[in-house]
């Protein structure tokens, strides 16, 4: 089937096409949209676009830094304000994955993907509709796949305090660059050495992003070392329904994780 | 079919076509204009072996939709000899038995050049990055890494940046 590209300046132009269409698709960096036309996927006959600038764009906000949803892994690993994702960024893909890779596509990207998702899920992120109000990064996930139509325009993120609260590590079995067996993002605030207001979220350990509720609450008022993280270890897959697919099980996924949460906790990660 | 014009810079010269809608540039680099060095692969982005540098940077040109490259500098593997002088990548790919198949050069050298041309002497690791999104299933991955470092050595980096 031939596919159309519109291709639009401003993002709100470019929404009210894809909303008019039931068979267009958004292109945002194309690592999503042009491997599906590749593979001729029948489901869509139209490429929406937009150039808006602010698309691309890296802002400070008070203590959140926004980002425009076709911002680039690339810039991300380049711009000084959003630093604190540039090791989440730098490992998605090889270099030419991440030239055009996009913080507005990972949104979207369907397990075992979407690592950078993951972590501003743990991070409190914000998404911007074109046109709209920000809303919770879950309430987004939540709704994703039932709201396809809407063009995300940013995502806003509050900068962690301090850095070394904010970890992430990503488990492939291909180094340096490989799909995500899984991805663990942690917010671990301290107060007087004890967690408090903790928050984790896994990548490629459901059919999106999730939050560890039960590690998160195992984690408050404790200390970040061996006896202190003792239960969220045991609370590692609690309410996590990991999915199986060709790079593991979810037998395989559930055995894993703790693992990779507890050397993520003791700031192991290697 | 809608077909739309397009122009481009291919290895430094200019270069006008017309291009299907929705065409990706490695359809329109093979097709349209009869540069047959970059390879298709898994039409995924997975594989790395269709990647071309556009403004210097590396694309895969299996995922790049066409008509995004109005007026971009695009190289491929095409381009880097010098007459009859190979490039020194290509060169040290020769002389280090880098290529079994093949089939991964193009993408391996075009990768290489971009790391190069931004860092004439990498490190191991810092080649092993820039080649971390192309799959190799003959090699294992040696040779090439030490293609790309002797190379450099040679001062490859710099001769052609």
């Amino acid at each position: 089937m031939p596919v159309s590209v519109r291709t639009f300046q401003g993002a709100e132009e470019a929404e009210r096409a894809l909303a008019a269409s039931r068979t267009a698709r958004y292109f945002g960096g194309g690592t999503l949209v042009m491997r599906a036309v590749n593979a001729g996927d029948q489901a869509f006959d139209t490429i929406v676009r937009a150039t808006d600038p602010r698309l691309r764009q890296i802002q400070m906000q008070g203590d959140s830094v926004v980002i425009g949803a076709g911002v680039t892994m690339a810039q991300i690993i380049a711009s000084r304000d959003a630093v604190f994702l540039a090791p989440v960024a730098k490992v998605i893909g090889g270099p030419a994955i991440r030239t055009v890779a996009t913080v507005g596509g990972n949104l979207f990207a369907a397990s075992p993907y979407g690592d950078f998702a993951a972590a501003l899920l743990a991070l409190d992120a914000k998404v911007v509709p074109v046109g709209g109000t920000p809303v919770p990064i879950g309430d987004f996930l939540d709704a994703r796949d039932r709201e396809p139509r809407r063009i995300v325009l940013s995502v806003i993120v509050p900068r962690p305090r301090d850095s070394r609260a904010f970890r992430f590590v990503k488990v492939s079995r291909v180094k340096p660059k490989g799909v995500a067996v899984l991805s663990i993002a942690a917010l671990l605030p301290t107060n007087g050495g004890r967690v408090s207001g903790a928050r984790v979220a896994y990548g490629a350990m459901g059919g999106r992003p999730v939050r560890a509720l039960a590690v998160e609450q195992a984690l408050e008022g404790h200390t970040l070392d061996e006896q202190g993280i003792a239960p969220a270890l045991s609370a590692a897959t609690e309410g996590i329904n990991p999915q199986t697919d060709a790079l593991a099980s979810e037998w395989y996924r559930r055995q894993v994780a703790p693992v990779h949460l507890k050397r993520l906790l003791l700031d192991q990660r290697r | 079919m809608t077909r739309k014009p397009l122009q481009f810079q291919l290895n430094g010269s200019g270069k006008a076509i017309f291009v299907e809608e929705g065409q990706n540039l490695l359809e329109a680099l093979r097709r349209g204009v009869g540069d047959l060095s970059p390879k298709y692969g898994c039409g995924q982005g997975t594989c790395g072996t269709c990647t071309v540098l556009i403004d210097g940077e590396p694309h895969l040109s299996c995922l790049t939709l066409a008509e995004t490259v109005e007026n971009c500098a695009i190289e491929t593997t095409a381009g880097l000899a010098m007459g009859p002088q190979l490039h020194p990548l290509q060169q040290a790919f020769m002389d280090g038995f880098a290529a079994q198949c093949g089939y991964c050069t193009p993408g391996m050298l075009m990768a290489a050049k971009a790391l190069l041309d931004r860092n004439p002497s990498p490190t191991r690791e810092e080649v092993v990055e820039a080649i971390s999104g192309n799959i190799c299933r003959c090699t294992g991955y040696e040779p090439i890494i030490a293609a790309i470092l002797a190379a450099a050595a040679s001062g490859g980096g710099r001769r052609y940046a």
